[in-house]
């Protein structure tokens, strides 16, 4: 088009095609360049999946679906099913999600309303980004010296009064599934409020003020416009909360109890897929890397499946209005 | 309708709190209230044990000397010298390896791209990028560098280290250079074009300055991220008991906060305890001064906000 514009002036220099060479070249290897660079996302995505299926090949002709379901995890026979770990990472996550949802959408409403003083608000808000910057490993080690000698009680009494119930069934001897799992909400808390806290606060003003205009309250309108025109980003919120959850590492291997064998019970020791691989990983050989390439494979499955549906839920869930 | 409501009391504009859905609307409130404090208890809790238990053991002696092998005295415990220095060099490496990729990716998609099919791969591979758990990370950078002894025959590594947190750090840089870019007027550029600049130097001199603050913020966020990071660095950079003293030593194992935290946090000796304590304290300030600074570039620029999460 600037080809057009200039045809028959006299400046035809600042053609593109009458440009020096060198300034070409430098704009086209930019240019390829930034390509890329670019690039390397796809070929790091591309490779991850390759070394892990790669390494994992053995173990998936071995097993194959079995390894799923079969909770086996014993590296003297050589022989290795990865059930129990799977179980420890749907529940830990799954129950770390629903405990978290409640209190951190509270947490963000109560931030986004002027129920408590401004400067309150904004000292509390600040307080949970800072609990977000918090690398997992220290509330690993809050959990483990803190946190798990304060609930034990607890947990002893719930164990007592309710060890009928197949999930309170064992005494609590220390690490578990349970710390696990309150360690992980502490850890998603903060995610889910401030990208609920967002959201809310991209709510048009208008429709909070229509909503008080016919007379509704406050809650009304929290719970009848707000929330049902922020819960697109809510909801991606929590699911991108819950794949950090399953993917959660250091944390939940220092406080779960790292053991292979099955129970039902949240007060026993388990084990997650992550944590078998921090565990393990180090030390394996043979057909023991086969088969934590093979759970690894089985966790990217699983994270990626969350990651996907939260993507797609903030498309699909978004109200226009 | 209107009838039965008459019924019950004379219409007015007055806020009257003992009607039902005022009584609601107090408790819903009271309810958020208790649960909010309910998620800020355990931060409290977190950070002043961090702070009580781990400040009180900082001295010059703990952060100048190297730890010891297992001990029941907290003088022979050591320190934790070496793994300061390891954080800073496994993070600096990081760094050098994921911005200018993160850079150069995000200039593509924001400037060269124009909603082409292979861009909204490359965003979509971003996002599933940012979403893959670290420990993946780790066990890719075993499997294609330490177990294959790619780099000059060495195993575990300060490089192998450096090279996971970078695939942590990548995913953020793209997104934040790519939305800076976008933030920037297109005014600019065509001005830029109509002076005669050449897309190289309309991006280098034009565009990317006027996008550093958001950049910036979002180095100094994945810096204070990778940090902080155990799960890629146990089977990469692994652990040392040595100072880090020559330039050859990016080849072999190196120290790093985080995992002498997880290491000496499962130890039975509480001078070890002791020490992670410390390093936890040492971690967490660290971090927090890289929060605090991205956070002040942030609030220059309101807009970086909404791209960071």
């Amino acid at each position: 088009m600037r080809e057009e514009i200039l045809t028959s002036s006299s400046d035809s220099q600042f053609l593109y095609r009458n440009r020096p060479k060198n300034e070409k070249n430098i704009d086209d290897g930019f240019k390829n360049l930034a390509i890329a660079m670019a690039s390397m996302v796809a070929i790091i995505l591309f490779g991850i999946f390759l070394i892990v299926f790669v390494g994992s090949i053995d173990s998936i002709e071995k097993y194959g679906l079995k390894f799923l379901y079969i909770s086996d995890w014993d590296p003297v026979n050589d022989s290795y099913g990865a059930f129990t770990a799977i179980y420890g990472t749907i529940v830990t996550s799954l129950s770390a999600v629903l405990i978290a949802v409640p209190i951190a959408i509270c947490t963000a409403i109560l931030l986004t309303e002027d129920i408590i003083n401004k400067k309150i608000r904004i000292i509390i808000s600040s307080m949970i980004e800072l609990l977000a910057a918090i690398p997992s490993v220290v509330l690993g080690l809050w959990a483990i010296f803190i946190l798990e000698p304060f609930i034990r009680p607890i947990l002893l009494l719930i164990n007592k009064n309710f060890g009928w119930i197949p999930l309170f069934s064992t005494p609590p001897i220390g690490p578990g599934i349970m710390p696990a799992i309150l360690i992980l909400v502490i850890m998603i808390l903060p995610i889910i409020t401030s990208i609920s806290k967002d959201s809310i606060n991209q709510v048009p003003k208008k429709l909070r003020e229509a909503a008080y205009g016919i007379g509704s309250t406050r809650w009304i309108t929290i719970l009848n416009v707000v929330l049902p025109a922020a819960i697109s980003g809510i909801a991606g919120g929590v699911l991108l909360a819950l794949g950090r959850a399953l993917g959660e590492t250091m944390a939940v291997t220092m406080i779960i109890g790292n053991s292979n064998n099955f129970s039902f019970s949240l007060f026993s020791p388990g084990n997650t897929i992550s944590s078998l691989l921090a565990n393990q990983f180090g030390e394996a050989d043979g057909g023991q890397v086969s088969s934590l390439m093979y759970a690894s494979l089985i966790l990217m499955l699983i994270t990626l499946l969350v990651n996907l549906l939260a993507q797609w839920i903030v498309q699909k869930l978004s109200l226009r209005y | 309708m209107k009838e039965d409501l008459n019924q019950y009391y004379k219409p007015n504009l007055r806020y009257n709190s003992s009607l039902r859905r005022n009584l609601l609307d107090n408790l819903l409130s009271l309810i958020s209230i208790i649960f909010t404090i309910i998620a800020i208890c355990p931060l409290i809790l977190v950070l002043s044990f961090i702070f009580i238990k781990g400040g009180s053991h900082i001295s010059f002696t703990i952060l100048s000397n190297l730890p010891e092998p297992p001990g029941d005295d907290l003088s022979l415990a050591g320190g934790i010298g070496n793994a300061i220095v390891g954080t800073l060099i496994v993070t600096l490496g990081a760094s050098f390896i994921s911005v200018p990729i993160g850079i150069g990716g995000g200039i593509y998609l924001a400037e060269y791209s124009r909603g082409r099919t292979f861009a909204k791969f490359i965003r979509f591979g971003t996002n599933i990028l940012a979403g893959v758990p670290s420990i993946i990370a780790g066990v890719f950078v075993y499997g294609i560098i330490v177990s294959t002894k790619i780099i000059i025959g060495s195993t575990y590594s300060a490089i192998a280290g450096s090279i996971a947190l970078s695939i942590l750090m990548l995913p953020t840089i793209i997104k934040t250079t790519d939305e800076g870019l976008k933030l920037v007027p297109d005014d600019l550029r065509k001005g830029s074009y109509g002076l005669g600049a050449s897309k190289f130097t309309t991006i280098t001199k034009i565009t990317l300055p006027s996008a550093i603050p958001t950049i910036a913020t979002g180095i100094l966020l994945s810096i204070a991220r990778a940090a902080g990071e155990t799960a890629p660095l146990i089977f990469t950079a692994l652990f040392s008991f040595y100072w880090f003293d020559s330039p050859q030593a990016i080849l072999e194992p190196i120290a790093s906060l985080s995992v002498l935290i997880y290491n000496f946090a499962l130890e039975p000796y509480a001078s070890q305890n002791e020490l992670a304590w410390a390093a936890s304290f040492v971690l967490v300030m660290i971090l927090l001064v890289f929060n605090v600074m991205a956070k002040l570039l942030q609030s220059a620029n309101p807009a970086v906000k909404r791209t960071i999460n």
